[in-house]
């Protein structure tokens, strides 16, 4: 062999090398995938979870917080591990997940209980909802001490102008603007019924979460919102309760549901806590939780003041997550919300890369799949979320949260796909068959590689969409940089709201910057020129 | 002289318009024959039916003496090169990746394959300094030399070129035309070529095969052509190339 030919033939030793190292890249990027991340998964999903522990579930305002927090200590001073859920959602959540078995116990109302859950006559003695409840599996404490009732507050000045005392006086004002929360406008005793009974004229009325419409309330965007009895919000911002002049709230006492299924300790610890808080010390609690931003310390408060019988403790157990620095606080969100984004993703690419190959081939299937995706697309995530909700297998869980993510992922992969491979020119599919390769040798060395850029496009933007809708899994107890978003907005505190809104975003901008990396790394040279 | 490749009876119509009558045609071993015709006439759809991208809708099409089926067609199309105008190289591989595709895909030796790649850039004079290039980084003139090494990569009995020069300057043409009729002839390969250049089609044709809208119009040298059209067509086209057709 002559010198030259002894030259090239070196250089196609190292072209065959590079191009078989190129080709197994290509065959192995599905599962560096997977790889990566399972690396992320390790962190196990239900580590927080244990089996053994009674898991208390809260709703999303901060009376519940409070009495959570209140139950969990009260459960672990007596021996017992106990979980606290915070913030779960609204009535049906907790409900449903109450009767699902997520949940063990949370603090519910009576008047709730008779009208929301019971679908029954908010005037039913506590006797007459302990025995409806007992059929459904679920036992209640007699009440804590106070009636948290709903209440229509306005601001005292503008009230003293108008001259307005009793929610009858709202009759002479059609021209007020209501702010009311979701849940009042839409629950039996809420809004209609009692628009119904006052005759209320009032046209403008607007939905919005409790905490902000305590801000709309202050600078002036509504005039009368709902609240509750013992809010603290209504001596610090200085409101006026409008009188209930023909007693249309029921009495919403707080007791604590449980299921009739928990333990016999776990039940009579959640028994010691009745008649214990009135309605004034409730007031205090609530307004220490929104002074500190820390429920924890509210349910200190409860403990050290405490009733007599009740031995002092040490207090760290409540603390364990409030008394976590910033820093640890950040990375337990953002592994959990990596992991939801990144399970959910997988499954996304899983799925939607086969789903969008076949829909690359046009025809009935393709249009069914396409349009399948489109259409879970245009639901809003959180109404996805509520949907799967009620199903069995999901509930308040994570599960629901990464179905959720899943689903929302698969649309901008199985169309990133399916455009990829439409796009291939059509003398290029023809020379790929008149070569003589198999199907399934066109399609994993010629055409998905040629697709590359669109599928991966297609990832991307499903990545990006998953770390901002994964805020959302807080609300269904799922964790993540949702959870210091949630309750910032639950507590109104902008600065809780940012430690999660911040490092959200950075991650998106993360995300999208390492595909674009990976871009350079799974896109074929020859596709990139 | 044996039949390499065998029609009989093929049909094809794409909704109503019918793109190929009933249809015979023979293409003889170790010849190029000529398929030529306006746009449209059918060339090529006679060509996609023999390697199958379209089925015929009636009619058999038999290579070798044997049937082409569903069934034989991927074994078949490794006996079969197919060079198309665009080259219909593929963008993500390099040139040398194109040419090995299919080799690889069998399972051929590198070293076997290796070999047969430098004997086939010697042939196709495309220099081995390019084999590492990626298909946009090579002229129009380059990459046809790289699709003609991929065609040939497994020693095709039959080789299909559908208007290969098509795409291509003059100059550029000109001299791959001269290098492509040198290689049909060192390897004596079956070759049907598809063109609507009447130049290139005496150029390169042992047997013209005149088609127009669907149906073989006559067959033959292109002296029978000239002197003894079978259908007026037949002058027609050849006069309306006369400036290219006088060689």
């Amino acid at each position: 062999m002559n010198p030259i030919r002894k030259a090239k033939k070196q250089e196609g030793n190292e072209e065959s090398r590079r191009s078989r190292h190129h080709r197994r890249f290509l065959v192995s990027w599905i599962p560096n995938f997977l790889l990566i991340f399972s690396c992320i998964l390790v962190f196990p999903i239900n580590s927080s979870f244990a089996a053994e522990s009674v898991v208390i579930g809260s709703k999303r305002f901060t009376e519940s917080y409070v009495l959570g927090e209140i139950a969990k200590r009260t459960l672990t001073d007596a021996g017992i591990p106990a979980e606290h859920r915070q913030g779960m959602g609204g009535t049906i959540i907790l409900w449903e997940a109450l009767k699902g078995g997520q949940i063990d116990a949370y603090p519910e109302y009576t008047g709730t209980i008779a009208t929301e859950i019971l679908k029954g006559d908010p005037g039913m003695s506590l006797d007459q909802i302990r025995q409806a409840l007992e059929k459904l599996g679920v036992g209640t404490t007699t009440p804590l001490g106070f009636n948290n009732t709903y209440a229509l507050v306005m601001r005292r000045s503008e009230a003293q102008r108008l001259g307005i005392r009793t929610i009858t006086d709202l009759q002479r004002h059609p021209e007020l603007k209501f702010g009311l929360t979701h849940e009042f406008l839409e629950r039996q005793d809420g809004w209609r019924s009692l628009r119904e009974r006052y005759a209320l004229p009032q046209q403008n009325v607007v939905g919005i979460d409790h905490a902000l419409g305590y801000g709309a309330l202050a600078n002036g965007s509504i005039a009368v919102k709902d609240a509750y009895s013992t809010d603290a919000k209504i001596e610090q911002n200085d409101l006026f309760v409008l009188e209930d002049d023909l007693h249309f709230f029921p009495k919403y006492e707080a007791v604590f549901l449980f299921r009739s299924s928990a333990s016999a300790d776990a039940v009579a610890a959640l028994h010691r806590l009745e008649g214990t808080l009135d309605e004034t010390r409730m007031i205090r609690l609530n307004a220490e939780a929104e002074r500190t931003k820390n429920y924890a310390s509210a349910a200190d408060l409860y403990f050290n003041e405490g009733a007599a019988s009740r031995p002092q403790t040490s207090g760290h157990s409540g603390r364990s997550h409030f008394g976590e620095s910033f820093p640890s606080k950040l990375t337990r969100w953002t592994l959990r919300h990596l992991q939801l984004a990144g399970f959910s993703l997988l499954l996304s690419i899983i799925v939607g890369i086969p789903l969008g190959i076949i829909a690359s081939r046009g025809g009935a299937v393709g249009h069914v799949i396409l349009g399948f995706a489109g259409v879970v697309q245009t639901v809003p995530s959180l109404a996805l979320l509520a949907l799967l909700v009620p199903l069995p297998f999901f509930g308040i869980s994570v599960r629901t949260a990464i179905a959720a993510l899943f689903l929302y992922g698969l649309l901008p992969i199985v169309r990133g796909t399916a455009t990829g491979l439409q796009d291939i020119p059509r003398a290029l599919r023809e020379s790929a068959v008149a070569l003589g390769l198999s199907p399934l040798a066109r399609l994993w060395k010629i055409y998905l590689p040629m697709a590359s850029r669109s599928i991966l496009s297609g990832i991307k933007t499903s990545a990006v969409i998953n770390i901002g809708t994964a805020t959302l899994a807080a609300l269904i107890g799922a964790g993540g940089l949702g959870e210091p978003i949630i309750s910032g907005l639950s507590l109104n505190d902008h600065v809780t709201i940012l430690e999660g809104a911040i490092p959200a975003a950075v991650l998106a901008l993360l995300v999208q910057w390492c595909f674009d990396l990976l871009d350079r790394v799974l896109i074929p040279k020859g596709l990139r020129l | 002289m044996s039949a390499l490749v065998k029609l009989e009876e093929v049909t094809k119509r794409y909704g109503d318009a019918i793109a190929l009558y009933p249809t015979n045609l023979s293409v003889e071993s170790g010849k190029t024959t000529v398929l030529i015709g306006p746009s449209g006439c059918g060339k090529s759809t006679l060509l996609r039916l023999i390697i199958r991208l379209i089925e015929p809708d009636s009619g058999s099409i038999q290579l070798d003496g044997k049937p082409v089926t569903r069934d034989n067609i991927d074994a078949l199309r490794r006996r079969i090169g197919y060079v198309i105008q665009e080259g219909g190289l593929f963008p993500h591989l390099t040139a040398r990746a194109n040419v090995l595709l299919m080799a690889r895909h069998i399972g051929k030796s590198e070293e076997e394959t290796h070999h047969r790649l430098l004997e086939l850039s010697e042939l196709t004079r495309f220099s081995e300094n390019l084999l590492l290039r990626y298909p946009a980084e090579l002229s129009g003139g380059q990459r046809q030399r790289v699709s003609l090494m991929r065609a040939l990569m497994l020693s095709p009995e039959l080789l299909l070129l559908d208007e290969p020069l098509g795409a291509l300057d003059p100059l550029v043409r000109a001299s791959l035309q001269k290098d492509l009729k040198e290689i049909f002839t060192r390897l004596g390969q079956t070759v049907l070529f598809v063109t609507h250049d009447l130049g290139e089609a005496i150029y390169f044709a042992d047997e013209i095969v005149l088609i127009n809208e669907g149906r073989i119009v006559q067959k033959g040298t292109i002296t029978d052509l000239r002197e003894r059209p079978a259908h007026s067509f037949v002058s027609e086209f050849i006069n309306a190339q006369r400036g290219v057709a006088i060689v």
